[in-house]
Protein backbone atom coordinates (compact mmCIF):
# COMPACT_ATOMS: atom_id res chain seq x y z
CA UNK A 1 0.00 0.00 0.00
CA UNK A 2 1.43 3.05 -1.15
CA UNK A 3 4.92 1.68 -1.55
CA UNK A 4 7.84 3.48 0.72
CA UNK A 5 7.40 6.90 1.96
CA UNK A 6 8.98 9.25 3.99
CA UNK A 7 5.58 8.52 6.37
CA UNK A 8 7.46 5.41 6.28
CA UNK A 9 10.16 6.33 7.33
CA UNK A 10 9.08 8.27 10.07
CA UNK A 11 6.73 5.28 11.66
CA UNK A 12 9.90 3.12 11.52
CA UNK A 13 11.87 5.53 13.26
CA UNK A 14 9.09 5.64 16.19
CA UNK A 15 9.03 1.99 16.34
CA UNK A 16 12.71 1.64 16.45
CA UNK A 17 12.55 4.03 19.37
CA UNK A 18 9.69 2.38 21.20
CA UNK A 19 11.93 -0.46 20.99
CA UNK A 20 14.77 0.60 22.49
CA UNK A 21 12.90 1.80 25.54
CA UNK A 22 11.15 -1.01 25.91
CA UNK A 23 14.38 -3.60 26.23
CA UNK A 24 15.52 -0.22 28.43
CA UNK A 25 12.94 -1.17 30.62
CA UNK A 26 13.77 -4.68 30.47
CA UNK A 27 17.42 -4.19 31.26
CA UNK A 28 17.24 -1.56 34.17
CA UNK A 29 16.68 -2.13 37.77
CA UNK A 30 16.27 1.52 39.40
CA UNK A 31 12.82 1.78 39.48
CA UNK A 32 13.03 6.06 39.18
CA UNK A 33 14.52 5.19 35.37
CA UNK A 34 12.20 2.25 34.65
CA UNK A 35 9.24 4.84 35.52
CA UNK A 36 10.45 7.33 33.46
CA UNK A 37 10.94 5.39 30.89
CA UNK A 38 7.36 4.15 30.72
CA UNK A 39 6.48 7.91 30.37
CA UNK A 40 8.63 8.24 27.75
CA UNK A 41 6.81 4.99 26.09
CA UNK A 42 3.55 6.92 26.12
CA UNK A 43 5.24 9.25 25.07
CA UNK A 44 6.31 8.01 21.82
CA UNK A 45 3.04 5.54 20.85
CA UNK A 46 0.99 9.12 21.39
CA UNK A 47 3.59 10.51 18.39
CA UNK A 48 3.17 7.37 16.73
CA UNK A 49 -1.01 7.97 17.09
CA UNK A 50 -0.75 11.05 15.71
CA UNK A 51 0.85 9.78 12.50
CA UNK A 52 -1.33 7.08 12.44
CA UNK A 53 -4.18 9.99 12.79
CA UNK A 54 -5.79 8.85 16.04
CA UNK A 55 -5.28 12.07 16.83
CA UNK A 56 -7.69 12.00 19.90
CA UNK A 57 -6.52 8.79 21.09
CA UNK A 58 -2.67 10.19 20.83
CA UNK A 59 -4.31 13.11 23.32
CA UNK A 60 -5.32 10.73 25.67
CA UNK A 61 -2.29 8.82 25.91
CA UNK A 62 -0.20 11.74 26.03
CA UNK A 63 -2.22 13.28 28.73
CA UNK A 64 -3.04 10.13 30.80
CA UNK A 65 -0.04 7.84 29.55
CA UNK A 66 3.20 10.23 30.20
CA UNK A 67 1.14 12.33 32.48
CA UNK A 68 -1.17 10.85 35.07
CA UNK A 69 0.15 7.64 35.29
CA UNK A 70 4.31 8.43 35.68
CA UNK A 71 2.78 11.18 38.59
CA UNK A 72 0.72 8.18 39.80
CA UNK A 73 3.76 5.49 39.72
CA UNK A 74 6.42 8.19 41.10
CA UNK A 75 4.31 9.08 44.07
CA UNK A 76 3.85 5.20 44.48
CA UNK A 77 7.71 4.30 44.00
CA UNK A 78 8.12 7.10 47.09
CA UNK A 79 6.06 5.07 48.92
CA UNK A 80 7.71 2.16 48.41
CA UNK A 81 11.38 1.21 47.19
CA UNK A 82 13.90 2.50 44.67
CA UNK A 83 15.65 -0.39 43.12
CA UNK A 84 14.56 -3.92 41.63
CA UNK A 85 16.62 -6.64 43.53
CA UNK A 86 18.41 -8.49 40.61
CA UNK A 87 16.66 -11.58 38.86
CA UNK A 88 18.99 -14.95 38.72
CA UNK A 89 19.35 -15.82 35.24
CA UNK A 90 17.81 -19.16 35.62
CA UNK A 91 14.67 -17.43 37.03
CA UNK A 92 14.24 -15.68 33.46
CA UNK A 93 14.79 -18.45 31.29
CA UNK A 94 11.31 -19.99 31.77
CA UNK A 95 9.46 -16.48 31.04
CA UNK A 96 11.87 -16.15 27.81
CA UNK A 97 10.96 -19.48 27.02
CA UNK A 98 7.12 -18.72 27.08
CA UNK A 99 7.37 -15.54 25.50
CA UNK A 100 9.46 -17.04 23.01
CA UNK A 101 6.74 -19.57 22.43
CA UNK A 102 3.51 -17.19 22.59
CA UNK A 103 5.81 -14.76 20.32
CA UNK A 104 6.20 -17.08 16.98
CA UNK A 105 2.40 -18.02 17.89
CA UNK A 106 1.61 -15.02 17.00
CA UNK A 107 4.24 -14.07 13.84
CA UNK A 108 2.74 -17.34 12.36
CA UNK A 109 -0.46 -15.54 12.50
CA UNK A 110 0.78 -12.11 11.20
CA UNK A 111 0.66 -13.67 7.45
CA UNK A 112 -3.28 -13.56 7.48
CA UNK A 113 -3.26 -9.86 9.21
CA UNK A 114 -4.31 -7.03 6.57
CA UNK A 115 -1.50 -4.75 5.32
CA UNK A 116 -1.11 -1.63 7.04
CA UNK A 117 -2.79 1.09 5.64
CA UNK A 118 -5.18 -1.15 3.54
CA UNK A 119 -8.37 0.63 3.33
CA UNK A 120 -10.42 -2.56 2.58
CA UNK A 121 -9.37 -4.50 5.26
CA UNK A 122 -12.51 -6.26 7.43
CA UNK A 123 -11.93 -4.11 9.90
CA UNK A 124 -11.97 -0.84 7.96
CA UNK A 125 -15.23 -1.82 5.80
CA UNK A 126 -18.14 -2.57 7.80
CA UNK A 127 -18.77 -0.86 11.25
CA UNK A 128 -16.37 1.85 10.78
CA UNK A 129 -17.09 3.45 7.31
CA UNK A 130 -21.13 3.35 8.44
CA UNK A 131 -20.20 5.12 11.54
CA UNK A 132 -18.57 8.20 9.43
CA UNK A 133 -21.44 7.65 6.97
CA UNK A 134 -24.18 8.50 9.91
CA UNK A 135 -22.52 10.60 11.34
CA UNK A 136 -22.92 13.00 8.59
CA UNK A 137 -26.61 12.71 8.46
CA UNK A 138 -27.90 11.56 12.28
CA UNK A 139 -25.24 13.84 14.45
CA UNK A 140 -24.17 16.52 12.26
CA UNK A 141 -20.87 16.97 14.18
CA UNK A 142 -17.03 17.05 13.08
CA UNK A 143 -15.55 15.27 14.94
CA UNK A 144 -16.71 11.44 15.04
CA UNK A 145 -15.18 9.88 17.83
CA UNK A 146 -17.01 12.29 19.63
CA UNK A 147 -19.91 11.27 18.44
CA UNK A 148 -19.33 7.54 18.29
CA UNK A 149 -18.12 7.71 22.19
CA UNK A 150 -20.70 9.53 23.72
CA UNK A 151 -23.78 8.93 21.28
CA UNK A 152 -23.52 5.60 19.19
CA UNK A 153 -21.74 3.89 22.13
CA UNK A 154 -22.84 5.83 24.95
CA UNK A 155 -23.70 2.73 27.13
CA UNK A 156 -19.90 1.63 26.49
CA UNK A 157 -19.12 5.07 27.68
CA UNK A 158 -21.32 4.84 30.84
CA UNK A 159 -19.97 1.62 32.09
CA UNK A 160 -16.40 3.39 31.60
CA UNK A 161 -17.16 6.09 33.83
CA UNK A 162 -18.39 3.90 35.95
CA UNK A 163 -15.40 1.81 36.00
CA UNK A 164 -13.32 5.17 36.55
CA UNK A 165 -15.51 6.25 39.61
CA UNK A 166 -14.90 2.53 41.15
CA UNK A 167 -11.58 3.03 40.79
CA UNK A 168 -11.27 5.97 42.51
CA UNK A 169 -13.60 4.55 45.45
CA UNK A 170 -10.93 1.33 45.33
CA UNK A 171 -8.39 3.62 45.98
CA UNK A 172 -10.56 5.72 48.87
CA UNK A 173 -11.01 2.48 50.72
CA UNK A 174 -7.22 0.96 50.22
CA UNK A 175 -5.60 4.15 50.80
CA UNK A 176 -8.18 7.19 52.11
CA UNK A 177 -8.20 10.37 50.95
CA UNK A 178 -6.11 11.73 53.69
CA UNK A 179 -3.85 8.86 53.81
CA UNK A 180 -5.28 7.37 57.03
CA UNK A 181 -7.10 4.22 55.80
CA UNK A 182 -6.55 0.72 56.53
CA UNK A 183 -3.92 1.25 59.18
CA UNK A 184 -4.47 -2.09 61.02
CA UNK A 185 -1.52 -4.83 59.65
CA UNK A 186 -2.29 -8.14 59.15
CA UNK A 187 -1.53 -10.20 61.96
CA UNK A 188 -1.54 -14.10 61.88
CA UNK A 189 -0.49 -15.59 64.87
CA UNK A 190 -0.40 -12.79 66.26
CA UNK A 191 2.63 -11.48 64.93
CA UNK A 192 3.01 -8.69 62.42
CA UNK A 193 3.97 -10.04 58.91
CA UNK A 194 6.45 -7.88 57.90
CA UNK A 195 8.67 -8.19 61.37
CA UNK A 196 11.11 -10.61 61.98
CA UNK A 197 10.53 -13.48 63.90
CA UNK A 198 9.76 -12.63 67.98
CA UNK A 199 9.40 -8.70 67.11
CA UNK A 200 5.87 -8.56 68.35
CA UNK A 201 4.46 -5.01 67.90
CA UNK B 1 5.26 16.62 47.91
CA UNK B 2 6.43 17.89 51.20
CA UNK B 3 5.52 21.64 52.23
CA UNK B 4 7.52 23.95 51.33
CA UNK B 5 7.69 27.50 52.93
CA UNK B 6 8.30 31.04 51.28
CA UNK B 7 12.14 30.53 51.48
CA UNK B 8 12.23 27.66 48.78
CA UNK B 9 14.85 27.45 46.53
CA UNK B 10 11.66 26.58 43.71
CA UNK B 11 11.05 30.29 43.40
CA UNK B 12 11.22 30.44 39.68
CA UNK B 13 8.77 27.44 39.68
CA UNK B 14 5.86 28.72 41.90
CA UNK B 15 6.09 31.90 39.74
CA UNK B 16 5.91 30.25 36.37
CA UNK B 17 3.50 27.78 37.50
CA UNK B 18 0.85 30.25 39.07
CA UNK B 19 0.93 32.14 35.46
CA UNK B 20 0.98 28.59 34.01
CA UNK B 21 -2.04 27.03 36.16
CA UNK B 22 -5.03 29.10 35.09
CA UNK B 23 -4.01 28.61 31.62
CA UNK B 24 -3.85 24.89 31.91
CA UNK B 25 -7.25 25.15 33.97
CA UNK B 26 -8.59 27.14 30.81
CA UNK B 27 -7.27 24.99 28.23
CA UNK B 28 -9.24 21.59 29.80
CA UNK B 29 -12.18 23.56 29.00
CA UNK B 30 -11.51 24.71 25.94
CA UNK B 31 -10.35 20.89 25.00
CA UNK B 32 -14.08 19.87 26.94
CA UNK B 33 -16.13 22.22 24.49
CA UNK B 34 -14.32 21.94 21.48
CA UNK B 35 -14.07 18.15 21.67
CA UNK B 36 -16.99 18.14 19.42
CA UNK B 37 -15.58 19.95 16.78
CA UNK B 38 -11.90 18.57 17.17
CA UNK B 39 -9.49 16.57 19.05
CA UNK B 40 -10.72 15.84 22.97
CA UNK B 41 -13.57 16.05 24.60
CA UNK B 42 -14.11 14.67 28.58
CA UNK B 43 -12.08 12.23 29.35
CA UNK B 44 -8.82 14.07 27.70
CA UNK B 45 -10.22 17.35 29.28
CA UNK B 46 -11.20 15.72 33.20
CA UNK B 47 -7.44 14.73 32.79
CA UNK B 48 -5.82 17.97 32.30
CA UNK B 49 -7.92 19.48 34.83
CA UNK B 50 -6.47 17.31 37.09
CA UNK B 51 -2.94 17.50 36.58
CA UNK B 52 -3.33 21.83 36.99
CA UNK B 53 -4.42 20.68 40.64
CA UNK B 54 -2.17 18.07 40.73
CA UNK B 55 0.79 20.74 39.64
CA UNK B 56 -0.13 22.85 42.47
CA UNK B 57 0.08 20.35 44.40
CA UNK B 58 3.42 19.65 43.46
CA UNK B 59 4.74 23.14 43.70
CA UNK B 60 3.12 24.38 47.00
CA UNK B 61 2.52 21.32 48.41
CA UNK B 62 -0.55 18.78 49.14
CA UNK B 63 -1.52 20.78 52.07
CA UNK B 64 -2.24 23.89 50.48
CA UNK B 65 -3.49 22.09 47.44
CA UNK B 66 -5.93 20.17 49.67
CA UNK B 67 -7.24 23.72 51.30
CA UNK B 68 -7.92 25.13 47.45
CA UNK B 69 -9.49 21.92 46.26
CA UNK B 70 -10.90 19.86 49.66
CA UNK B 71 -10.78 16.66 49.39
CA UNK B 72 -14.74 16.39 50.12
CA UNK B 73 -14.93 17.86 47.08
CA UNK B 74 -13.40 15.43 45.40
CA UNK B 75 -15.43 13.14 46.12
CA UNK B 76 -18.40 14.66 45.12
CA UNK B 77 -17.15 16.12 42.35
CA UNK B 78 -16.59 12.38 41.28
CA UNK B 79 -20.06 10.85 42.29
CA UNK B 80 -21.28 14.19 40.59
CA UNK B 81 -19.95 13.17 37.00
CA UNK B 82 -21.92 9.81 37.22
CA UNK B 83 -25.00 11.08 38.43
CA UNK B 84 -24.94 14.01 35.33
CA UNK B 85 -24.47 10.76 32.79
CA UNK B 86 -26.73 8.53 34.07
CA UNK B 87 -29.36 11.56 34.89
CA UNK B 88 -28.74 12.32 31.48
CA UNK B 89 -30.03 8.59 30.23
CA UNK B 90 -33.03 9.38 33.24
CA UNK B 91 -34.09 12.35 31.60
CA UNK B 92 -34.22 10.58 27.96
CA UNK B 93 -36.32 8.34 29.26
CA UNK B 94 -38.57 10.94 30.83
CA UNK B 95 -38.47 12.37 27.61
CA UNK B 96 -40.31 9.49 26.13
CA UNK B 97 -37.20 7.87 24.77
CA UNK B 98 -34.62 4.82 24.89
CA UNK B 99 -31.90 4.98 27.61
CA UNK B 100 -29.24 7.88 26.12
CA UNK B 101 -31.06 8.14 23.22
CA UNK B 102 -30.70 11.75 22.66
CA UNK B 103 -32.56 12.77 20.26
CA UNK B 104 -35.30 12.93 22.42
CA UNK B 105 -34.25 16.44 23.76
CA UNK B 106 -35.17 18.30 20.59
CA UNK B 107 -36.97 15.94 18.42
CA UNK B 108 -38.10 18.39 15.95
CA UNK B 109 -34.82 19.89 15.19
CA UNK B 110 -33.26 19.53 11.53
CA UNK B 111 -29.53 19.85 12.66
CA UNK B 112 -29.89 17.20 15.47
CA UNK B 113 -29.61 19.83 18.17
CA UNK B 114 -30.93 17.07 20.75
CA UNK B 115 -27.57 15.32 19.89
CA UNK B 116 -25.39 17.97 20.58
CA UNK B 117 -27.27 18.97 23.80
CA UNK B 118 -26.98 14.90 24.60
CA UNK B 119 -23.43 14.66 23.84
CA UNK B 120 -22.62 17.79 25.82
CA UNK B 121 -24.25 16.55 28.88
CA UNK B 122 -22.43 13.19 28.91
CA UNK B 123 -19.28 14.62 28.03
CA UNK B 124 -19.53 17.12 31.12
CA UNK B 125 -20.66 13.50 33.58
CA UNK B 126 -17.00 12.47 31.94
CA UNK B 127 -15.55 15.16 32.72
CA UNK B 128 -16.72 15.39 36.65
CA UNK B 129 -16.07 11.75 36.79
CA UNK B 130 -12.63 11.84 35.55
CA UNK B 131 -11.51 14.80 37.16
CA UNK B 132 -12.65 14.02 40.73
CA UNK B 133 -11.35 10.22 40.19
CA UNK B 134 -7.65 11.19 39.17
CA UNK B 135 -7.28 14.36 41.92
CA UNK B 136 -8.54 11.40 44.73
CA UNK B 137 -5.77 8.86 43.78
CA UNK B 138 -3.40 11.70 43.41
CA UNK B 139 -4.61 12.71 47.13
CA UNK B 140 -4.27 9.08 48.56
CA UNK B 141 -1.23 8.73 47.01
CA UNK B 142 0.66 11.89 48.14
CA UNK B 143 -1.27 11.60 51.75
CA UNK B 144 0.08 8.34 52.64
CA UNK B 145 3.35 8.62 54.76
CA UNK B 146 6.50 7.63 53.39
CA UNK B 147 8.69 4.91 55.57
CA UNK B 148 12.00 6.16 53.30
CA UNK B 149 13.38 9.23 54.04
CA UNK B 150 14.24 11.99 50.95
CA UNK B 151 18.18 11.66 52.17
CA UNK B 152 17.67 7.56 51.27
CA UNK B 153 17.74 8.49 47.47
CA UNK C 1 10.43 -7.69 1.68
CA UNK C 2 7.38 -6.31 0.46
CA UNK C 3 5.65 -8.69 3.29
CA UNK C 4 7.32 -7.15 5.83
CA UNK C 5 6.52 -3.45 4.64
CA UNK C 6 2.76 -4.02 4.36
CA UNK C 7 3.02 -5.95 7.88
CA UNK C 8 5.88 -3.86 9.74
CA UNK C 9 3.74 -2.13 12.45
CA UNK C 10 2.57 -6.24 13.41
CA UNK C 11 5.90 -6.84 13.54
CA UNK C 12 7.53 -4.55 15.71
CA UNK C 13 3.93 -4.88 18.04
CA UNK C 14 4.73 -8.26 18.44
CA UNK C 15 7.80 -7.74 19.66
CA UNK C 16 7.06 -5.05 22.05
CA UNK C 17 4.07 -6.68 23.75
CA UNK C 18 6.49 -9.67 24.18
CA UNK C 19 8.86 -7.47 25.92
CA UNK C 20 6.10 -6.11 27.92
CA UNK C 21 5.08 -9.72 28.98
CA UNK C 22 8.77 -10.66 29.78
CA UNK C 23 8.57 -8.00 32.58
CA UNK C 24 5.48 -9.06 34.04
CA UNK C 25 6.75 -12.55 34.06
CA UNK C 26 10.31 -12.27 35.02
CA UNK C 27 10.85 -10.01 37.22
CA UNK C 28 10.08 -9.65 41.22
CA UNK C 29 9.44 -6.44 41.55
CA UNK C 30 6.07 -5.33 41.61
CA UNK C 31 6.01 -1.74 40.33
CA UNK C 32 8.80 -3.05 37.80
CA UNK C 33 5.79 -5.65 36.98
CA UNK C 34 3.13 -2.83 36.73
CA UNK C 35 5.25 -0.88 34.20
CA UNK C 36 5.48 -4.17 31.80
CA UNK C 37 2.19 -4.25 32.13
CA UNK C 38 1.34 -0.97 30.97
CA UNK C 39 3.90 -1.76 28.28
CA UNK C 40 2.46 -4.60 27.19
CA UNK C 41 -0.89 -2.58 27.21
CA UNK C 42 0.53 0.60 25.13
CA UNK C 43 1.29 -1.86 22.52
CA UNK C 44 -2.08 -3.76 22.40
CA UNK C 45 -3.23 -0.10 21.83
CA UNK C 46 -0.84 0.53 18.60
CA UNK C 47 -1.82 -3.19 17.25
CA UNK C 48 -5.87 -1.68 17.53
CA UNK C 49 -4.60 1.75 16.22
CA UNK C 50 -2.59 0.70 13.39
CA UNK C 51 -5.26 -1.72 12.26
CA UNK C 52 -7.23 1.53 11.78
CA UNK C 53 -4.80 3.61 9.91
CA UNK C 54 -5.92 4.21 6.09
CA UNK C 55 -3.36 5.10 3.64
CA UNK C 56 -3.96 8.50 2.31
CA UNK C 57 -6.64 9.04 4.56
CA UNK C 58 -7.20 11.87 7.03
CA UNK C 59 -8.47 11.63 11.27
CA UNK C 60 -11.83 10.95 11.39
CA UNK C 61 -12.59 14.76 12.00
CA UNK C 62 -15.09 15.71 9.03
CA UNK C 63 -14.61 18.19 6.69
CA UNK C 64 -16.69 21.17 6.74
CA UNK C 65 -18.17 21.11 3.24
CA UNK C 66 -18.96 17.29 3.68
CA UNK C 67 -21.09 17.91 6.81
CA UNK C 68 -22.91 20.59 6.48
CA UNK C 69 -23.36 21.07 2.45
CA UNK C 70 -21.12 23.39 0.08
CA UNK C 71 -23.26 26.01 0.38
CA UNK C 72 -22.95 26.23 4.49
CA UNK C 73 -20.76 28.92 5.76
CA UNK C 74 -18.42 30.58 3.02
CA UNK C 75 -17.65 33.21 4.57
CA UNK C 76 -15.76 32.06 7.82
CA UNK C 77 -17.29 28.91 9.71
CA UNK C 78 -15.31 28.02 13.19
CA UNK C 79 -13.07 26.05 11.43
CA UNK C 80 -11.97 27.62 8.50
CA UNK C 81 -8.92 28.67 9.64
CA UNK C 82 -7.21 25.11 11.30
CA UNK C 83 -7.87 23.66 8.03
CA UNK C 84 -4.77 23.51 6.17
CA UNK C 85 -6.23 21.95 3.32
CA UNK C 86 -7.36 24.33 0.50
CA UNK C 87 -11.54 24.39 0.03
CA UNK C 88 -11.23 23.34 -3.41
CA UNK C 89 -10.10 19.59 -2.46
CA UNK C 90 -12.90 18.76 -0.91
CA UNK C 91 -15.07 19.60 -4.08
CA UNK C 92 -12.88 17.44 -6.63
CA UNK C 93 -12.91 13.88 -4.53
CA UNK C 94 -14.69 12.24 -1.93
CA UNK C 95 -12.22 12.39 1.41
CA UNK C 96 -10.91 9.47 3.35
CA UNK C 97 -11.30 9.02 6.18
CA UNK C 98 -9.43 6.38 9.27
CA UNK C 99 -11.53 4.22 10.81
CA UNK C 100 -12.95 5.91 13.96
CA UNK C 101 -14.13 2.42 16.12
CA UNK C 102 -10.72 1.61 16.99
CA UNK C 103 -10.23 4.86 18.61
CA UNK C 104 -13.10 4.99 20.29
CA UNK C 105 -12.18 1.74 21.78
CA UNK C 106 -8.68 2.39 22.60
CA UNK C 107 -9.56 6.19 23.82
CA UNK C 108 -11.98 4.15 26.46
CA UNK C 109 -9.42 1.75 26.88
CA UNK C 110 -6.51 4.35 28.01
CA UNK C 111 -8.62 5.46 30.94
CA UNK C 112 -9.41 1.97 32.12
CA UNK C 113 -6.02 1.07 32.08
CA UNK C 114 -4.72 4.48 34.24
CA UNK C 115 -7.94 3.29 36.91
CA UNK C 116 -6.74 -0.24 37.03
CA UNK C 117 -2.98 0.89 37.33
CA UNK C 118 -3.70 2.79 40.02
CA UNK C 119 -5.95 0.10 41.68
CA UNK C 120 -2.57 -2.08 41.22
CA UNK C 121 -0.34 0.81 42.62
CA UNK C 122 -2.54 1.13 45.60
CA UNK C 123 -2.16 -2.66 46.45
CA UNK C 124 1.55 -2.16 46.14
CA UNK C 125 1.43 0.43 48.44
CA UNK C 126 -0.38 -1.52 50.89
CA UNK C 127 1.74 -4.67 50.34
CA UNK C 128 4.68 -2.71 51.14
CA UNK C 129 2.94 -1.36 54.58
CA UNK C 130 2.16 -4.94 55.82
CA UNK C 131 5.19 -6.97 54.10
CA UNK C 132 8.14 -4.10 54.14
CA UNK C 133 9.34 -5.53 51.06
CA UNK C 134 7.52 -5.72 47.60
CA UNK C 135 9.68 -8.44 46.00
CA UNK C 136 7.66 -11.00 45.52
CA UNK C 137 10.01 -14.02 46.28
CA UNK C 138 10.28 -12.33 49.56
CA UNK C 139 6.80 -12.33 50.44
CA UNK C 140 6.34 -16.02 49.20
CA UNK C 141 8.96 -16.61 51.87
CA UNK C 142 7.40 -14.77 54.62
CA UNK C 143 4.12 -16.24 54.08
CA UNK C 144 5.93 -19.62 53.86
CA UNK C 145 7.62 -18.76 57.24
CA UNK C 146 4.07 -18.07 58.86
CA UNK C 147 2.41 -20.72 57.40
CA UNK C 148 4.98 -23.03 59.32
CA UNK C 149 4.94 -21.45 62.21
CA UNK C 150 0.90 -21.79 62.59
CA UNK C 151 1.18 -25.43 62.14
CA UNK C 152 4.08 -25.36 65.48
CA UNK C 153 1.40 -23.31 67.47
Amino acid sequence: MGGITPTLFLDMGLLAMLVVVAMAVVRLRSLFAIVMLQGVYSLLSAAWFVSLDAVDVAFTEAAVGAGISTVLMLGAMLLTEREAKPVPLQKQLGPLFVVCIVGLAMFYAVGDMPAFGDALSPANSYVGADYIAATKNEIILPNVVTAVLASYRSFDTFGEVVVVYMAGLGILLLLGLNGNAGKWRAKPNGQNVGDKKGEQS
Amino acid sequence: MSNQNSQSPHIILRVVSKILIPLIALFALYVHFHGDYGPGGGFQAGVIFASAIILYALIFGLEEAKRAVPPSWVRICMSLGVLVYGGTGVATWILGGEFLNFTSFAPDSTHAAGQHWGILAVELGVLFAVTGAMVAIFYAFGSREPDLKDEDW
Amino acid sequence: MAAFFEHFNFVVVIVLMMTGLFVVFATQNMIKKLVGLSVFQTSVFLLYISLSKVSGAQPPIIAKKDLYGASYGTGGGYDSASSSVPDSTYQAAEVLYSNPLPHVLILTAIVVGVATLAIGLALVVRVREVYGTIEDDEINKIDYNINLEGVAK
